[in-house]
C-alpha cells in the first residue's frame, strides 16, 4: 500500500513540487473515499476543502427546477476538485455527485489558507498550479460553448443549388 | 482518345447495406460491381463518391484496410450529395474515385504509443487506423482513443467502442459536451481527457481528426503535455472537386489538401495552420 | 524550294507575302490553326484560315484597367501585345464535358466522349505565353495524376512564336524572366520587320518539325545584318517595358506578410470580379457541374473554369473558408507569386500584365508587391536607425 505522501507526490497536480512544501501540505490532508450517489460538496455550502482525486468519477452538477440536475463536467483520475476554498467568500458554486467509487486526498482549505498567508512562496506555488487548472477549465468551457459538432448553417448547401 | 485510366472517371460500386449510425450520420458498405475488384487503401485516405446526376463529394474511408474486398464510408448527411447518398438503398450504384490523399503514419510509428483524439464524425477516418493498430497490436506501445461527441446519442460505432474498451490492451475514453441525467459517462470536451491520459510525450504519436477548432484546442493541450509538433498528425477538411490536385479548390497555403493531405504532420504546416482564412 | 535545308537555331527570312503559305502548310498537315484576330473590340485568339484573318494594321493600347485597339497606318501582322485571351482556352477549355452517364434500372454506366482533337498550331505566341504553357504543363501533367484532357490537347501542338515588336503598357515579362525575347519552347519564332516598304520575318528554327514546315515554302537564309535587325527589335521592346516586379525572396516576403495591412487596402479596391483569374494564362482552377436531363436517365459532368475570388470556391459545409475579399485577393496573389513556387517549382506569374489591364479598378500586382516590400524595408530601416541612435 502506498502512503498518502506517495499518492500526493505522484499526483499530476503536485508533480515536481518542492519536498518542503509537500510536507506542509501533507499536514493539512487526509484520505477520503466516496460511494456512488454521495455528494462531496453542495452548492452554497462553505468551501473549506479541495480534493486531489486518485481514482473515481465525480459529476459537477447544477440543479435547475425544471430540467433537474445538469452535468457541467465530469472529473476523474488525476484531476483536482474544487478551487472555491481559495477565493472569497469561500462557497461552492456547484454540487459534486459521485458517479463511480472515488478515492481522493482531501485537503483542508482553511489550514492551507493560513499556511499560504504565512508563507507566500508556498501560496504562489499553489496559486500557479490552480491557475493552470482554472485556465484549462476555462478553455474547455469556451470550446464547449463553441458547440463545434453542431450544424451551424443547416441546408446552406442546398441553397446554393 | 482518353484511356480508361482517366482519374476523373468513377468506378461503379454497388451498395450492400446502409446503416443509420446516429440521427444525422450513416454508414454504407460498397462492393465493386464487377464483383472481384478489390479496393486497397491506407488508413486516412478518402474517396470521391458520385451520386447519379446529383454530384460528387469527398468522403473518408472508414473500413478495415486489411479487408479491401469491401469499402465502407461513414458520413454525415449535411450537403446535397451526402443527403442523396443517405437515401440510397441496397443494390443502388455509386460512382467511386480514389483512394486519394495521404494517410496516418502507422508504419512509421511502430513501437510507439499511439494517442488518437477525435471529435464527432472525426472518428470515421480514424477507424481504419484503429482496425490496423489492433490487428497488429504487438507492434505498438499503448493505444489510447479519446473520443468526444456533442451528446451521448451522437456517438458513432457504439458497439465497436464497447468492444475496444473491453480489451485490456486498448484504452478508450469517451466524453460528451453535454448530457441528460441518465448518462453516466464523462461530460466535458474531448480535450479534458488529454491530461488524464498521462502519456509519455517522448514516446507518443498523436493523431487528431475533428472540427478544425477542436483540432486547435487539442494541439494546445497535447503541447501542454510536452508532445512535439513533429509527433502530431491532423486530418484537414477543405472544398474538393477533383481529389487529385488539379482543380485548386483545396488550396491551403502551399499545400493541396487533397494530395498533400488530408493527413498532415503538424510541424510541416505550423506556419499556416489556424491562421485566418488561409 | 532549292534553298538549303535548315538546322535548329538557324535563322531564315520569310517574306510576308509567303506567310499564307506557312498557314496553308500547317492546315495541309492537319493542324487546327489558331491565332490573333479581331473580335469583341479586342485582339482575341480564334481560327485562322487566311492571313487576312490576322489583325493587320491594328495595335492595342493598354494600361491598368484599360484596353483599346487602334488602327495604324501599316500592314503589320503582329504589332500588338497580348489580349484578353490566352492559349489556355484551347489546351484547357473553359467548359468541358468530362463524361456522360446513362441510368439503367438502379445502376448506371459511364460513357466517355471519344474525343478526337485536331492538333493545334498556335500562331503568334509571345514569350510570356510560352512560359505560361510550360507552367500549366507542370500543373496538369507534372504530378501523380495527369489531366488526360489537357494531355490530349497539349501533345503535338505546333508553336509559331513571335518576338514582341512593342511592349504593352502593363507588360512586366522582363523582370519575371519570361520575355520579351522568345528563348525556347517554339517550333518557329518570328521577328516581324517593316522597313523601307519591305515586310518580312526573321525566322528562328526551334525544332526539326519547324524546319520541315519552313522548308516547304520559299525562304532564304538570313545574313548577319538581318539577324542583327531582329535582335534590335527585341532590345527596343525590352527598353519600352516600364513595369517590373522585384522577385528577390518573394516567397519569404509574402509568407511573412499574411497579415500585412496592404491586403486590407487591396480588398477595399478589389471587386472580387475574378477577371484577373480568367485572363491569367496560368490560372487553372475549375469547378464541376453535374447535370441531368428531364427524364433523369442521362447525367453529365462538366468541368468549368472557376476562380478563387468567388465565395463558393472554398465552401465547406457551414460556410466558406475565405469569406473576406482580403483573404481571396491574398490567396490569389500569394498563390501566384509564392505558394506556386513550393507547389510547382516555378512562379505562377509570367509578367504578361493581363491581370492589370483587365482589372476594372486597375489593381496592379507589381504595385501590390512593391507596397509590401517597401513597407518592410521602411520598418527594417527604422529598426536599424533606432539601434544606431541607441548606440550613439
Amino acid at each position: 500500500m502506498k502512503t498518502i505522501e506517495q499518492y500526493i507526490a505522484e499526483h499530476p497536480f503536485f508533480k515536481g513540487i518542492d519536498p518542503s512544501y509537500l510536507k506542509t501540505i501533507m499536514g493539512c490532508s487526509n484520505e477520503v473515499r466516496f460511494d456512488i450517489g454521495q455528494f462531496i460538496l453542495r452548492e452554497g455550502e462553505e468551501a473549506n476543502n479541495f480534493y486531489v482525486i486518485h481514482f473515481g468519477k465525480v459529476a459537477l452538477e447544477i440543479f435547475t427546477p425544471i430540467r433537474g440536475p445538469i452535468t457541467i463536467q465530469t472529473i476523474g483520475d488525476g484531476d483536482v476538485l474544487g478551487w472555491s476554498w481559495l477565493v472569497p467568500p469561500f462557497h461552492w458554486h456547484y454540487d459534486a455527485r459521485v458517479l463511480e467509487p472515488t478515492c481522493a486526498i482531501a485537503m483542508d482549505g482553511r489550514c492551507l489558507r493560513t499556511k499560504c498567508e504565512q508563507n507566500h512562496d508556498l501560496g504562489y506555488e499553489l496559486l500557479k498550479r490552480f491557475t493552470h487548472i482554472i485556465t484549462q477549465r476555462l478553455e474547455a468551457t469556451r470550446l464547449q460553448l463553441l458547440d463545434v459538432y453542431g450544424v451551424h448553417c443547416e441546408s446552406n448547401d442546398d441553397k446554393r443549388l | 482518345m482518353i484511356k480508361d485510366s482517366n482519374p476523373m472517371l468513377p468506378a461503379q460500386f454497388c451498395i450492400q447495406w446502409v446503416r443509420k449510425e446516429t440521427h444525422d450520420t450513416f454508414t454504407i458498405e460498397l462492393k465493386s460491381t464487377n464483383g472481384t475488384h478489390e479496393f486497397p487503401f491506407s488508413a486516412g485516405q478518402f474517396n470521391m463518391l458520385y451520386v447519379f446526376g446529383v454530384g460528387e463529394a469527398p468522403i473518408s474511408i472508414s473500413g478495415d484496410p486489411s479487408k479491401p474486398e469491401v469499402l465502407k464510408h461513414t458520413t454525415r448527411s449535411v450537403g446535397t450529395v451526402t443527403k442523396a447518398i443517405s437515401k440510397l438503398k441496397k443494390g443502388d450504384v455509386l460512382g467511386v474515385r480514389g483512394p486519394f490523399g495521404s494517410y496516418w503514419p502507422l508504419e512509421d510509428s511502430l513501437g510507439k504509443d499511439i494517442v488518437i483524439v477525435t471529435g464527432g464524425i472525426g472518428l470515421a477516418p480514424l477507424r481504419p487506423a484503429l482496425y490496423q493498430l489492433i490487428s497488429q497490436r504487438e507492434k505498438y506501445g499503448r493505444i489510447v482513443l479519446l473520443y468526444g461527441a456533442r451528446m451521448p446519442e451522437d456517438l458513432l460505432y457504439k458497439k465497436e467502442l464497447e468492444q475496444w474498451r473491453g480489451r485490456f490492451d486498448v484504452e478508450v475514453k469517451v466524453t460528451v459536451d453535454s448530457a441528460k441525467g441518465n448518462w453516466r459517462g464523462n461530460v466535458g470536451v474531448v480535450t479534458t481527457l488529454i491530461p488524464r491520459a498521462q502519456f509519455d510525450p517522448l514516446q507518443t504519436i498523436a493523431m487528431i481528426c475533428g472540427p478544425e477548432v477542436m483540432i486547435r484546442f487539442t494541439i494546445k493541450e497535447l503541447q501542454n503535455c510536452g508532445i512535439k509538433t513533429e509527433n502530431i498528425f491532423i486530418s484537414m477538411e477543405r472544398n474538393m472537386k477533383c481529389g487529385i490536385g488539379l482543380c485548386g479548390h483545396c488550396q491551403f497555403g502551399f499545400c493541396f489538401v487533397c494530395k498533400d493531405g488530408p493527413v498532415f504532420r503538424l510541424d510541416r504546416i505550423k506556419a499556416i495552420f489556424g491562421k485566418r482564412e488561409i | 524550294m532549292t534553298a538549303p535545308s535548315l538546322k535548329i537555331r538557324e535563322t531564315a527570312i520569310l517574306e510576308s507575302t509567303h506567310f499564307q503559305k506557312l498557314l496553308d502548310g500547317l492546315i495541309k498537315r492537319g493542324y487546327q490553326v489558331v491565332g490573333p484576330t479581331l473580335g469583341e473590340d479586342a485582339i482575341v485568339y480564334d481560327e485562322l484560315k487566311s492571313v487576312t484573318d490576322l489583325p493587320i494594321g491594328y495595335t492595342d493600347e493598354q494600361e491598368g484597367g484599360k484596353y483599346r485597339i487602334k488602327k495604324q497606318n501599316d500592314k503589320a501582322f503582329f504589332n500588338h501585345t497580348v489580349g484578353p485571351h490566352s492559349w489556355k482556352k484551347f489546351l484547357f477549355p473553359s467548359e468541358l464535358r468530362m463524361w456522360k452517364a446513362k441510368r439503367n434500372g438502379n445502376t448506371f454506366r459511364f460513357l466517355t466522349d471519344n474525343e478526337k482533337i485536331k492538333k493545334f498550331a498556335f500562331i503568334g505566341v509571345r514569350s510570356c505565353d510560352i512560359h505560361a504553357i510550360f507552367i500549366q504543363d507542370k500543373v496538369f501533367t507534372g504530378g501523380k495524376f495527369a489531366d488526360p484532357h489537357y494531355k490530349l490537347r497539349r501533345e503535338g501542338i505546333f508553336i509559331l512564336a513571335v518576338n514582341c515588336g512593342k511592349a504593352g503598357g502593363t507588360c512586366f515579362c522582363a523582370s519575371m524572366n519570361a520575355g520579351p525575347k522568345v528563348s525556347s519552347g517554339f517550333d518557329l519564332a518570328l521577328t516581324e520587320i517593316l522597313k523601307n516598304d519591305r515586310h518580312y520575318f526573321i525566322v528562328e528554327i526551334g525544332t526539326e518539325l519547324g524546319a520541315g514546315i519552313l522548308h516547304e515554302i520559299p525562304y532564304k537564309i538570313a545574313n548577319d545584318e538581318e539577324k542583327y535587325a531582329a535582335d534590335i527589335v527585341v532590345k527596343k521592346t525590352a527598353e519600352q517595358i516600364c513595369k517590373s516586379m522585384d522577385t528577390a525572396n518573394i516567397k519569404d516576403l509574402l509568407y511573412k506578410n499574411y497579415e500585412h495591412p496592404r491586403w486590407d487596402d487591396a480588398a477595399k479596391r478589389c471587386l472580387t470580379c475574378a477577371n484577373c483569374t480568367m485572363v491569367c494564362p496560368t490560372c487553372f482552377c475549375t469547378t464541376v457541374e453535374d447535370v441531368t436531363d428531364l427524364t433523369g436517365e442521362h447525367a453529365e459532368r462538366w468541368r468549368k473554369w472557376d476562380s478563387c475570388f468567388t465565395m463558393d470556391f472554398s465552401y465547406i459545409h457551414g460556410g466558406s473558408i475565405r469569406s473576406s475579399a482580403k483573404s481571396r485577393y491574398r490567396q490569389w496573389m500569394t498563390h501566384k507569386l509564392a505558394t506556386w513556387i513550393d507547389q510547382f517549382g516555378t512562379s505562377g506569374c509570367v509578367g504578361c500584365g493581363r491581370c492589370i489591364t483587365w482589372c476594372p479598378v486597375a489593381i496592379d500586382i507589381t504595385e501590390e508587391v512593391s507596397a509590401i516590400r517597401e513597407s518592410e524595408q521602411t520598418t527594417e530601416k527604422k529598426t536599424t536607425e533606432g539601434l544606431e541612435e541607441q548606440r550613439s
